[in-house]
């Protein structure tokens, strides 16, 4: 299995001739009453659950590019790679676990967001009947199934974030977020004690070691990680899972935030945990670090880990109605 | 590389050191978390002859039914065995059962569960879902796909040289106690 996989995903034109839009589609935004985002979010979801992002592929095939060749992490990494170009081939899942499906909608005023939610909550019905995603719905306690992703009280699945902009275009991000990683994430309190971290840049860095350290493979490493600095409870969590959705290699705005992550991820990279807790180099892709404000007594850092099948897409209907996926 | 084909004999098992690369063949019975509670909580009889001398598999696939009413496995990889370290040990025991496969690695309990029956864990690759489907090669049966969901039911399949890694042995050996000491002590050493 450890021969060396070129990643080569099939060409746009024939994703684009699997697309469940007719050619040419385009939204009238002048009716935004009338607009139905059913079709075009099942689009995302197709693209989304079967195709890795090219940032992400990049990434992996660096990693395994600096393994030992012939080593268990070059071998797991390649396996990766096989698996994503298998997953785009055949659009199938990438993960039979298909996550929890979670929406960023931006929309320009006038769009009924009961309205969206509906549509949206359509697409994820459709797209796990066509088996793209998995039934990942239960009730807390029982464990029961609801079998099509919905959650009937509609607060828990599919997970929809709504905000108004003053921009023409509806923007629609997605991101499919897997069990395994979600359970390794964290929430520190500053000043923490047990890991010595104080309430400053130091001590971030303290809990971001000590994340990867406790998650080991069980997030299926190599991981990407959102940090959040500073908010309430739920909006650091938030905003931690936001920050996955940055495309890898792009920089932080924040120069020295920007420094701080680069050193940060070449610190993780020489834990030796490698992919999937096998033992090497590639322990984490990228980390990405934002600084929020917050409550004079509270100081938390949030850490949410996605594993390295980070399926996330925006999908964007711009001001003259064509729809680009990115 | 080993080549096994279930059901397998404690002999075999014993044989089986940490980091040896295996290919599985034969029949796998799938199982994760509520299977694992209710096969520790109401020990079914049924199971036994299931699962004596074979391999669970922690896995909860993305499955299609066909249009004959047979099954088809489209992903189908690991999903992180610890959340089963409460009943891992006990189920191996009642049961009989000689492998695990998941991800992630298991604690010091499933450890000695593994010892004391002769069993093993094999890891397979996180996240590789369809490479892994493609080595399923039959959909056998599937028990309580109502009750659990399609997820967490008890699917019974064939495998054809299913790639898999020993990551804990019969004899208390552990690659994933190793890597967490040696990225312990990196850690502490990076944090000052």
């Amino acid at each position: 299995m450890s021969e060396c996989v070129i990643p080569t995903l099939t060409s746009m034109e024939v994703v684009e001739s699997k697309s469940v839009l007719p050619e040419g589609w385009k939204a009238d935004l002048s009716n935004l009453k009338g607009l139905d985002l059913t079709q075009p979010v099942l689009e995302l979801l197709r693209r989304t659950t079967s195709r890795l992002p090219q940032d992400v592929i990049d990434a992996l095939v660096k990693g395994r590019d600096a393994e030992e060749e012939g080593s268990r992490a070059f071998n797991t990494l390649n396996d990766m790679v096989r698996n994503i170009l298998l997953a785009d081939g055949k659009v199938t899942p990438l993960c039979q676990d298909t996550g929890t499906v979670i929406f960023f909608v931006r929309h320009p005023y006038g769009l009924s967001q009961r309205a969206a939610k509906k549509q949206i909550r359509e697409a994820v019905a459709q797209s796990t009947k066509n088996v793209w995603l998995r039934p990942n719905c239960v009730e807390a306690l029982s464990g029961k199934n609801t079998g099509n992703n919905m959650d009937p009280f509609h607060e828990g699945h599919p997970v929809i974030h709504f905000e108004e902009w003053d921009r023409p275009e509806i923007e629609v991000a997605v991101m499919l977020k897997g069990g395994g990683c979600e359970n390794v994430g964290a929430q520190y309190r500053l000043p923490d004690a047990a890991i010595g971290a104080g309430r400053d840049i130091k001590g971030v860095r303290k809990c971001i070691i000590d994340a990867v350290v406790k998650a080991q493979g069980q997030g299926c490493s190599p991981g990407i990680l959102g940090v959040a600095i500073g908010g309430d409870r739920v909006t650091s969590y938030e905003k931690s899972k936001e920050l996955i959705l940055r495309k890898l290699g792009t920089a932080n705005a924040d120069p020295k935030m920007d420094a701080f992550e680069k050193e940060i991820t070449n610190d993780l990279n020489t834990l030796g945990i490698g992919p999937m807790g096998y033992g090497g180099n590639t322990t984490a892709l990228g980390v990405h670090v934002e600084e929020m404000y917050r409550h004079p007594a509270s100081f938390y850092v949030s850490i949410s880990y996605m594993c390295w099948s980070s399926r996330r897409r925006v999908m964007t209907i711009g001001s003259t109605g064509q729809v680009s996926f990115d | 590389m080993i080549r096994l084909t279930t059901p397998i004999t404690e002999e075999q098992t014993r044989q089986l050191k940490v980091g040896d690369e295996v290919l599985l063949n034969g029949r796998v019975v799938l199982s994760r978390d509520i299977g694992h509670k209710f096969m520790k909580e109401q020990k079914p009889e049924w199971l036994k002859p299931i699962l004596e001398n074979m391999v669970i598999y922690h896995c909860g696939p993305v499955v299609r039914k066909n249009a004959d009413g047979t099954w088809s496995f489209v992903a189908a990889g690991p999903t992180t065995s610890i959340r089963e370290e409460p009943y891992q040990a006990d189920v191996i025991d009642t049961y009989k059962v000689r492998g695990v496969i998941g991800k992630g690695g298991m604690g010091k309990k499933t450890s000695e569960g593994l010892q004391k029956t002769g069993a093993v864990y094999l890891h397979a690759t996180g996240g590789a879902g369809s490479l892994l489907a493609e080595r399923v090669k039959r959909v056998v049966d599937v028990k309580m796909l109502e009750e659990f969901g399609s997820p967490e039911a008890f699917w019974i399949i064939e495998v054809e040289d299913f790639p898999l890694v020993v990551t804990m042995d019969s004899h208390g050996g552990s690659l994933h106690e190793i890597v967490l000491a040696h990225s312990q002590e990196r850690a502490k050493a990076l944090m000052g």
